[in-house]
C-alpha cells in the first residue's frame, strides 16, 4: 500500500520547483554510508492481505469464552452509540487544540469530561487526563511531594500492584521514600503518625474488592498536613462515597470501567482531579470556559505556565500529549447512560459480584472475604499455583483466575471478577471448570 | 471546510431530570444499602447528564462540526506530523478490543504474537537492538529512555558522577522536562546559523558529569544533524549515553537508522512517523529502542517468543521498573503494525521521501509568497519560515483559519523570531499544498494592507479570537448548575 498521492509527473514538476535533479538530492546532509539501509520486514501488502493476515492473529485469541478477569480492566457494556461517537473523523484525527477557534469540539468535550469527573469525585479541579491509572498515582505522589515539601510517601497494600510498581520507578531517581501499609482483614489499617508524609494513598475498592472506609484516612493526613490521595474505580463512584466526601485533595484512577474497550490494556486514561489550593501544582493539560471578541462563550487550553512547553526543566510533569480520544469517549458515555444508568450497572456489577460469591461458597470453594463488602471482585483459595490454576482454567474454556501476589498473605489464591454482564451460564461454566482443576 | 456557528450549549444544559438514554441490562437483586451498607454510599448521585439517545447523538455531531481534522483539510503542525490515518487501521484495531491483559497467555498468542512482531520490525526499522512498546507518549517514552541511562550509569558505579543532561536549544520543551524529572541538570547547548548544534558548544559541554546528550534529528528546525556520527562518538568517549527523540523520524524512515548514526536508545512517537491517530491529544504510544548494553533495564514485563509460542517474561531483575499498567497502549500498537505490514520497506522509504520532497516543495511555494527562511537550506521534513515584514505570526495564523486551512506550528522552537514551522508530511497533494501558499499569501498581502482586519482575525470560524487571559485569570474550569443561572441573569441584567 501506498498513501502518498504523488504522480511521476508531481515529483518531477516538485523537483523542477525545488531546483534539484533527484529526491536522493534532498538527502544530501544524511551522510552516505547512513543512507539506504537494508530493513529487514516483510515487504508491503494490500488491504485484503493485511486484514487476512490480521484476522488470523486474532482468530488466536480468545475474546468469547466465559470472562471473570479484572484487576483494574473489566467487561462491561459500552453502548454502540459510545464508540459511534467518540471515533467520529473530527475528534479521531484532530491534535491538541492549539488554534482554539477551530477546535471548538474537543475543547468543550473535554471541559463536559472535566465537569463528568469533578461530579463523580466529588473533587471541583479535573486535569483533561493522564495516561492511566498507575501513572495517575505516581503523578499524584509527585505532586504531593511538591507540594507539601515531605519526601514521603505512605501506599497502602490494597492499592493494584503494578500502579505502586510504577510509583516505585517515577520516585526512584528522586529523594523520596515509599511506605507500603498491610491490609489487615483486606482492608488498610488508618496509619499512626503521618507528620513527615507527603501523601497516604488508599485503593478503594482496594485490590482484593474490599471497599475501604476513606473518611477516616482524610482526617488523619488532614490533621498531620499530609495529602490524601485515593485510587477509585470511576465507574463504582456512581454510588460509593465520593472522594470529596471522604476528605481526600487527590482522586485519581483508570477511567477504563467509564466505557472503555479492554484492548489488552490499553489505551485506557488515568484521571486526576484536586481540591482548589492544588490547582497550580496540577500536572497535565485543562481546558477553561473564556469568552471570544464577541463576548460569545468558548473553550482554551489555560494555566499552560505549569507545562514542559513553557516551563521546560521546571514544568510539574514532562506529560504532553494525554489520551484525550479515550477521555471523551468516556465522557460520551457517561451522558449516555446517565446517572440512572451507570448507577444500574454498578447495581449490577455488585449484585453480580455477591451472587458469584455466594454460589462458590454454596459449591464448597473457599471464598476469601474480609469484613467489609466487596464491589466487583473477591478472592479466592486454590490448591495450586494460581498462574497454573489460570492455564488450566483456560484450557477448560473459562477466563478467570488472575493470581493474587504472595505479599497480601493469602496463599495460593486468585482474583475472581463479575460485572453486569456476567450471564449465569458464565458462572455455571465457572464452577464446573473450578470444580475439575481444584478436584 | 466550515463549522458550523450556531452555539452548542453543553451536554450538562441540556439535561432534563428523569430522561433517559441508553439502558443497561438491568440485574434484580437486593438495594445496595443491603449488599454495602449505607456508609459507603454516597450522600448525593453525581449530577450527569440526562438525555436521550438522540440529544446525545446531535450533541456529539455538533460538536464534531466544530472541530478541525486531519479529514477535513490540510494540518501541517510542525513537529506533529499530521499525515493521513489510514481507515483501514481502525478495522485492524477492533479486531483485538476485546482481549483482556490478564488473560492466559495461551489464550491471547494472536496479540502476543502481533506485539512481539512490532518491537521486532521497530528494531529493524530504527537500528537498535531491542524494543519496549509500553510508554503510553513520546514524553512517557523519554522518562523511559532516560531512566534507562541512569540505571546504566549506576550500574557502572557512575550514577552520582554523571548528574547532567545536554539539549539543544532548540529541542522539545519535553526534553528539558523529563531530565529533570530524573533529577538531572540541564545544560542547553546553542544552535548554530545553520540550524545545526553548535558542535563546538557541544564539544565543551561534554564532560564525566555528563549523563547523556538528547538530540532530535532532523533537529526540531527541519535540519539534518550532518555531524552526527562525530557528536556520537564525542559523547562516547566521555562516558555519555546518546538519546534520539523520535519525533522527526518521519524525515528518515525507511532511508536512515538512528541506530546507525551512534545512538543509544530511541523514543519512537507511533502517533507521528506510524499513523496512529492523534485523538484530539492522545492516547499517544512511544516505543523504545535501545542498544544491547541497555537491554537490562528494559521495564518490564517484555513478550519473549520460546519456540512457537509467545509467553510473557515478568522476571527482570536489572530494569527500571514498570512505567505503566499492562503491556502499552495495545489499540494503537496495532495500527502501527497495520501501517508497517502494509508499506513494507519500499513504502517506508517512500514516506520520507515524499515527505522531505513537500516540505522542500512547499518552501519554495512559501518563498514566493514572500516569506523567509530562518535556515535557508536544503529542509528535511519541515522548515520553519517568518512572516514578512513586521507581521506577527499570531495573527496570521488567526487570518488563515478564516481560509478554512490549520496554521503551522507557532512560536515554536524558541530560537526563532516569529517562528512558522510548517510541516506538510507525505500524503499531501501539490495541490493543496500550492493552495496553501496562495491562501497564506493571500492573508499576508491583506494583513499588510489592513491592519484592523489583521487584529479582528478570525471571523468566519465557530468562535472568534478567544481571551486567554481572562481564561487564566479566572479559571473555569467546570460546569455549575449555579454558574448557569448566574449566566443567565447577568444577561437579563444586561
Amino acid at each position: 500500500m501506498r498513501y502518498t498521492p504523488h504522480t511521476e509527473q508531481d515529483v518531477a514538476k516538485a523537483l523542477d520547483v525545488i531546483g534539484v535533479d533527484d529526491v536522493n538530492a534532498l538527502f544530501a546532509d544524511v551522510p552516505s554510508e547512513l543512507l539506504d539501509p537494508v530493513i529487514d520486514i516483510p515487504e508491503g501488502r494490500d488491504e485484503v492481505r493485511l486484514l487476512q493476515d490480521l484476522k488470523a492473529l486474532a482468530r488466536q485469541d480468545d475474546t468469547t469464552s466465559p470472562h471473570f478477569l479484572g484487576g483494574g480492566v473489566r467487561r462491561h457494556f459500552i453502548p454502540t452509540v459510545t464508540r459511534h461517537l467518540a471515533m467520529q473523523s473530527e475528534f479521531v484525527t484532530s491534535y491538541t487544540p492549539y488554534q482554539p477557534e477551530v477546535s471548538q469540539g474537543m475543547l468543550q468535550a473535554t471541559f463536559e469530561y472535566q465537569t463528568v469527573m469533578a461530579e463523580l469525585t466529588g473533587l471541583p479541579i479535573s486535569n483533561a487526563s493522564m495516561y492511566d491509572g498507575a501513572t495517575s498515582v505516581a503523578e499524584a505522589a509527585l505532586l504531593a511531594v511538591r507540594a507539601t515539601k515531605r519526601n514521603r510517601i505512605v501506599v497502602s497494600r490494597g492499592v493494584h500492584p503494578q500502579s505502586r510498581e510504577v510509583l516505585a520507578t517515577y520516585v526512584a531517581p528522586l529523594d523520596v521514600r515509599v511506605d507500603v501499609l498491610d491490609l489487615e482483614d483486606h482492608v488498610t489499617p488508618v496509619p499512626g503518625d503521618l507528620s513527615d508524609v507527603a501523601a497516604v494513598i488508599v485503593q478503594s475498592p482496594n485490590h482484593l474488592g474490599a471497599i475501604e472506609t476513606l473518611p477516616p484516612f482524610g482526617r488523619a493526613a488532614r490533621e498531620a498536613g499530609a495529602l490524601f490521595v485515593t485510587v477509585s474505580d470511576p465507574l463504582a463512584l456512581a454510588v460509593l462515597t465520593s472522594p470529596g466526601e471522604a476528605g481526600a485533595d487527590i482522586a485519581v484512577g483508570d477511567g477504563q470501567t467509564l466505557g472503555v474497550p479492554q484492548q489488552f490494556g490499553g489505551p485506557h486514561f488515568g484521571f486526576m482531579v484536586v481540591t482548589e489550593p492544588l490547582l497550580r501544582q496540577l500536572p497535565g493539560r485543562l481546558a477553561g470556559q473564556t469568552v471570544d471578541a464577541d463576548g460569545r462563550r468558548g473553550f482554551v487550553l489555560t494555566l499552560q505556565a505549569r507545562e514542559q512547553h513553557i516551563r521546560r526543566g521546571k514544568a510539574k510533569s514532562n506529560i504532553c500529549s494525554n489520551h484525550q480520544l479515550a477521555a471523551v469517549m468516556a465522557t460520551i458515555n457517561v451522558a449516555a447512560l446517565g446517572p440512572q444508568g451507570l448507577r444500574e450497572m454498578a447495581e449490577g456489577t455488585v449484585r453480580n459480584a455477591h451472587a458469584l460469591a455466594e454460589r462458590l461458597e454454596r459449591e464448597g470453594f473457599d471464598v476469601l472475604r474480609g469484613s467489609a463488602p466487596i464491589f466487583a471482585e473477591f478472592s479466592l483459595a486454590v490448591p495450586r499455583d494460581p498462574k497454573t490454576i489460570r492455564r488450566e482454567l483456560h484450557a477448560k474454556g473459562v477466563r478467570a483466575g488472575l493470581p493474587i501476589p504472595s505479599e497480601y498473605g493469602l496463599g495460593d489464591a486468585i482474583l475472581l471478577t463479575a460485572t453486569e454482564l456476567t450471564e449465569t451460564h458464565e458462572v455455571d461454566a465457572l464452577v464446573s471448570a473450578l470444580k475439575e482443576v481444584t478436584s | 471546510m466550515t463549522q458550523t456557528r450556531e452555539d452548542v450549549p453543553l451536554i450538562f444544559e441540556r439535561s432534563q431530570p428523569g430522561r433517559r438514554g441508553v439502558t443497561p441490562p438491568v440485574t434484580e437483586g437486593a438495594p445496595l444499602e443491603t449488599l454495602l451498607g449505607r456508609e459507603h454510599l454516597r450522600s448525593e448521585p453525581p449530577r450527569l447528564p440526562e438525555v436521550s439517545e438522540l440529544d446525545l447523538v446531535r450533541h456529539y455531531t455538533n460538536l464534531a462540526h466544530r472541530q478541525f481534522s486531519i479529514d477535513g483539510n490540510v494540518y501541517p503542525l510542525g513537529s506533529c506530523t499530521m499525515k493521513y490515518n489510514p481507515k483501514v487501521h481502525e478495522e485492524a484495531a477492533s479486531l483485538f478490543s476485546d482481549v483482556h491483559p490478564e488473560q492466559d497467555d495461551g489464550s491471547v498468542q494472536g496479540t502476543l504474537g502481533l506485539l512481539w512482531h512490532l518491537a521486532r520490525d521497530l528494531s529493524e526499522i530504527t537500528g537498535m537492538d531491542q524494543v519496549t512498546l509500553q510508554p503510553a507518549a513520546g514524553a512517557h517514552g523519554e522518562l523511559t529512555g532516560i531512566l534507562m541511562i541512569r540505571a546504566f550509569h549506576e550500574a557502572n558505579g557512575e550514577g552520582a558522577q554523571r548528574r547532567t543532561v545536554i539539549v539543544p536549544d532548540a529541542a522539545h520543551g519535553t526534553n528539558p522536562a523529563t531530565a529533570g524529572m530524573v533529577g538531572y541538570d540541564v545544560v542547553e547547548v546553542p544552535t548554530g546559523e545553520d540550524g545545526e548544534v553548535d558542535v563546538g558548544a557541544l564539544r565543551a559541554a561534554l564532560g564525566p558529569d555528563t549523563a547523556a546528550v538528547m538530540l532530535t534529528n532532523p533537529s526540531t528546525v527541519g535540519i539534518f544533524e550532518g555531524r552526527i556520527l562525530e557528536i556520537a562518538e564525542a559523547a562516547h568517549a566521555v562516558g555519555a549515553q546518546v538519546y534520539y527523540d523520535g519525533a522527526n523520524l518521519n524525515a528518515i524512515v525507511g532511508k536512515a537508522r538512528p541506530g546507525d548514526m551512534g545512538f543509544d536508545v530511541v523514543h519512537l512517537n507511533l502517533h507521528k512517523t506510524f499513523t496512529t491517530p492523534h485523538g484530539g491529544g492522545g492516547p499517544g504510544t512511544g516505543p523504545v529502542g535501545v542498544k544491547a548494553h541497555l537491554a537490562p533495564f528494559l521495564p518490564g514485563p517484555v513478550i519473549e517468543r520460546e519456540g512457537e509460542r509467545y509467553v510473557v517474561q515478568e522476571d527482570r531483575p536489572n530494569s527500571v521498573g514498570r512505567m505503566r499498567s499492562h503491556h502499552g497502549n495495545v489499540g494503537n500498537l496495532v495500527r502501527a503494525y497495520a501501517y508497517i505490514r502494509s508499506l513494507g520497506p519500499d513504502g517506508l522509504a517512500d514516506v520520507a521521501e515524499k515527505a522531505v520532497l513537500n516540505a522542500n516543495y512547499l518552501r519554495k511555494r512559501l518563498e514566493e509568497q514572500g516569506f523567509s527562511m530562518a535556515y535557508d537550506r536544503t529542509c528535511m521534513h519541515e522548515f520553519v519560515a517568518q512572516p514578512p515584514g513586521e507581521l506577527r505570526t499570531l495573527d496570521l495564523a488567526k487570518a488563515l483559519l478564516d481560509e478554512g486551512m490549520h496554521p503551522m506550528t507557532v512560536y515554536f522552537p524558541l530560537v526563532v523570531k516569529e517562528a512558522m514551522m510548517v510541516e506538510p508530511t507525505e500524503t499531501e497533494a501539490l495541490e493543496t499544498l500550492d493552495a496553501y501558499a496562495e491562501a497564506l499569501g493571500r492573508v499576508t498581502r491583506r494583513a499588510q494592507q489592513d491592519a484592523e482586519w489583521l487584529a479582528g482575525a478570525p471571523y468566519m470560524t465557530p468562535v472568534r479570537r478567544l481571551d486567554e487571559v481572562l481564561a487564566a485569570r479566572t479559571p473555569i474550569l467546570r460546569w455549575t448548575p449555579s454558574e448557569a443561572v448566574d449566566a443567565v441573569q447577568g444577561e437579563a441584567a444586561d
